[in-house]
């Protein structure tokens, strides 16, 4: 086990807690940049999908795992910021600026629907939010002109200053660009949560009342985590578009939306961890089927409802037995590792916490 | 001018008069309680000054602030810090995340500047730090600092809270039964904790309290309610001999 002496304030904020850390950070990074290198372009393709579900994962971590706030709508979102990006682009916006620009649209039309949504808690929210789901198939139904209705959109060539990214063709190319998205939006998540409004956000969801009481103004830091969280969402929705080669009023149905939070919740809800954990997931699992299938010899039957049934039960399971998910589970084999043979069973109970009385609301 | 002024307060629920034209004013620099049977309406008043109940009828005012004017979390920004009779602390957070917490009404960044942690923001959160390291000096929570709230005992918890409202810099703390729980140790310590705070900080405390001991060691006036109602306001020697006092908490007779 290593002991950090601490000489300094700066120590507690730096981003990597020492040298170590920091040293295991930038070999994965390394690593995630030779991937390119190693794999085949199919499985490049797959690690792309992981890191895509990672981004749209964070987005939603940071408002139901740091703000408490749970959203069902989230594939709206992520459809919002498919949509925006492209129709910017048909309109002859260059990407360099319709894929920030797709963000930041989703961020703000985030933020107004979080002004009726703030006063609902819960199972409240979290029902209201869905309906949002469902609407965005027929809105984009609708919209026909812009958005192509049930025919859809095909994304064009990426063009940044001449610099071509073709998803079939360079996919190298486009991992590389999901890759420099996911480290901006992993930063960005990380800088938040040491600095004021990380602290205000898990405020709000621990206690409103007293998060109040020390001057977090409750329903607008609701309104910037609604925000930010739909603000990453709509570029991992345009980043999806793109992947997926092909968007229509089908491509982000009610499912990716539970999907996504189920995908949190297995990960481990409130960690930047957590989201990349579910990523690997829910991005293995039809392949790890697939392939789980061909091992039993009936690959040529297809099981309707297979997945979603087994991600069920791995979703089941992870309530039950860990509900810290798998990041929760890492940092227990972690520990144990570190202590062994020193670690005792109960070390990670907590005590039932007390009665939480006369609330507010 | 007092600094926290109460005018015929009227709160009801329902049919029921929590808080009954209620008048009380709290002098600069002074330890004021209020003491009162179960049901007396004392929380209430906490939460009118906190602005969670907004009153039928009467006026708040504070360091010359019409309070009804404000929401919630402008409270905060006056300098009113408060603790809860049922110990809200942010129980998913380490004790000093708690404690920055309780410096939010002094953030002096925005979302853009915190998101690319400029150094301005580093600055801010080394100032904010030393601040509360200050808090934790003064209560004695060294060997918690990093401890997650979750799995700290009661008597802990209390202190934190206290140090929750200290680390905000306020000018008037509101300590809803600080002393509610703690073993006859603790209540001594928090004795002085509210003697010094006073003394060195030069914050006023208004506090609810039901161990006499305590309210009369440290408080210079007391107010008794009973119904929400004002039955009494004094010394803590004036007040605990009062007949109307007395009649509320033991019945007609029993002086």
């Amino acid at each position: 086990m290593r002991i950090h002496f601490k000489t300094s304030y700066n120590d507690d904020i730096r981003l990597f807690e020492d040298r170590f850390t920091a040293l295991k950070y930038a070999a994965l990074l390394a690593f995630a940049i030779a991937l390119p290198f190693l794999l085949g372009d199919f499985y490049l393709g797959e690690a792309t999908n992981v890191l895509i579900w990672a981004i749209a994962g964070l987005g939603l971590m940071l408002l139901t795992g740091q703000t408490g706030q749970v959203s069902l709508g989230h594939a709206a979102f992520l459809a919002l910021g498919a949509y925006s990006n492209l129709i910017l682009l048909d309109k002859g916006v260059p990407f360099i600026i319709s894929f920030p620009l797709a963000g930041i649209i989703t961020g703000v039309v985030g933020t107004i629907i979080a002004i009726p949504a703030l006063r609902l808690h819960g199972i409240y929210l979290a029902i209201a939010t869905m309906t949002i789901s469902i609407l965005a198939d027929d809105i984009i139904v609708l919209t026909e002109p812009w958005t192509g209705g049930v025919v859809g959109m095909f994304p064009p060539t990426i063009d940044i200053f001449g610099f071509e990214i073709e998803r079939w063709s360079q996919p190298d190319r486009f991992y590389y660009l999901v890759l420099i998205t996911t480290v901006i939006c992993t930063l960005f998540y990380r800088n938040l949560l040491r600095a004021p409004l990380g602290r205000a956000f898990a405020a709000v969801r621990d206690s409103e009342v007293s998060a109040a009481a020390m001057g977090v103004h409750i329903s607008r830091t609701k309104m910037t985590a609604f925000g930010i969280s739909c603000a990453i969402t709509g570029l991992a929705g345009a980043l999806m578009g793109y992947f997926s080669g092909m968007v229509n009023n089908e491509t982000f149905t009610v499912v990716i939306s539970i999907q996504l939070l189920m995908m949190i919740v297995i990960g481990g809800l409130g960690t930047i961890h957590g989201a990349f954990f579910g990523a690997f997931v829910v991005a293995f699992l039809p392949q790890g089927l697939s392939i789980a299938k061909d091992w039993f010899g009936s690959s040529s039957v297809a099981i309707p409802g297979l997945e979603t049934g087994v991600f069920g039960m791995i979703l089941i399971l992870f309530i039950l037995f860990e509900p810290g998910g798998i990041y929760g589970r890492w940092v227990k084999t972690r520990i144990w590792l570190e202590l062994f043979p020193f670690a005792r069973k109960d070390m990670f109970k907590r005590q039932k916490s007390y009665l939480k009385t006369e609330r507010l609301r | 001018m007092s600094l926290l002024e109460i005018k015929n307060a009227t709160l009801k629920f329902g049919g029921v008069t929590a808080v009954d034209n209620l008048s009380f004013s709290v002098e600069e620099g002074e330890v004021y309680a209020i003491v009162g049977p179960n049901g007396a309406g004392k929380s209430t008043v906490f939460n009118l000054i906190s602005r969670f109940y907004d009153p039928f009828a009467g006026s708040i005012h504070f360091d010359g602030h019409d309070l009804l004017k404000s929401p919630p979390e402008r409270v905060a920004d006056f300098g009113i810090a408060r603790t809860f009779q049922n110990i809200e602390l942010f129980d998913n957070a380490s004790v000093l995340q708690n404690l920055l917490v309780g410096r939010h009404r002094h953030r002096q960044t925005n979302m853009l500047q915190e998101m690319l942690f400029t150094p301005k923001a580093r600055r801010e959160e080394i100032a904010h730090r030393e601040a509360v390291e200050e808090v934790i000096d003064f209560l004695d929570l060294q060997p918690y600092r990093n401890k997650l709230i979750a799995g700290l005992p009661y008597g802990v918890r209390k202190v934190v809270e206290l140090a929750r409202a200290l680390a905000s810099g306020p000018k008037m703390l509101l300590l809803d039964e600080p002393a509610s729980g703690l073993s006859v140790e603790e209540t001594q310590d928090l004795r002085w904790w509210i003697d010094d705070i006073r003394k060195q900080m030069g914050i006023t405390v208004l506090m609810v309290e039901h161990d006499m001991g305590l309210v009369s060691g440290v408080c210079d006036r007391v107010l008794a309610l009973a119904d929400g109602a004002k039955l009494a306001e004094g010394t803590p020697a004036e007040v605990q001999s009062n007949p109307a006092v007395i009649e509320a908490y033991l019945g007609v007779g029993a002086a």
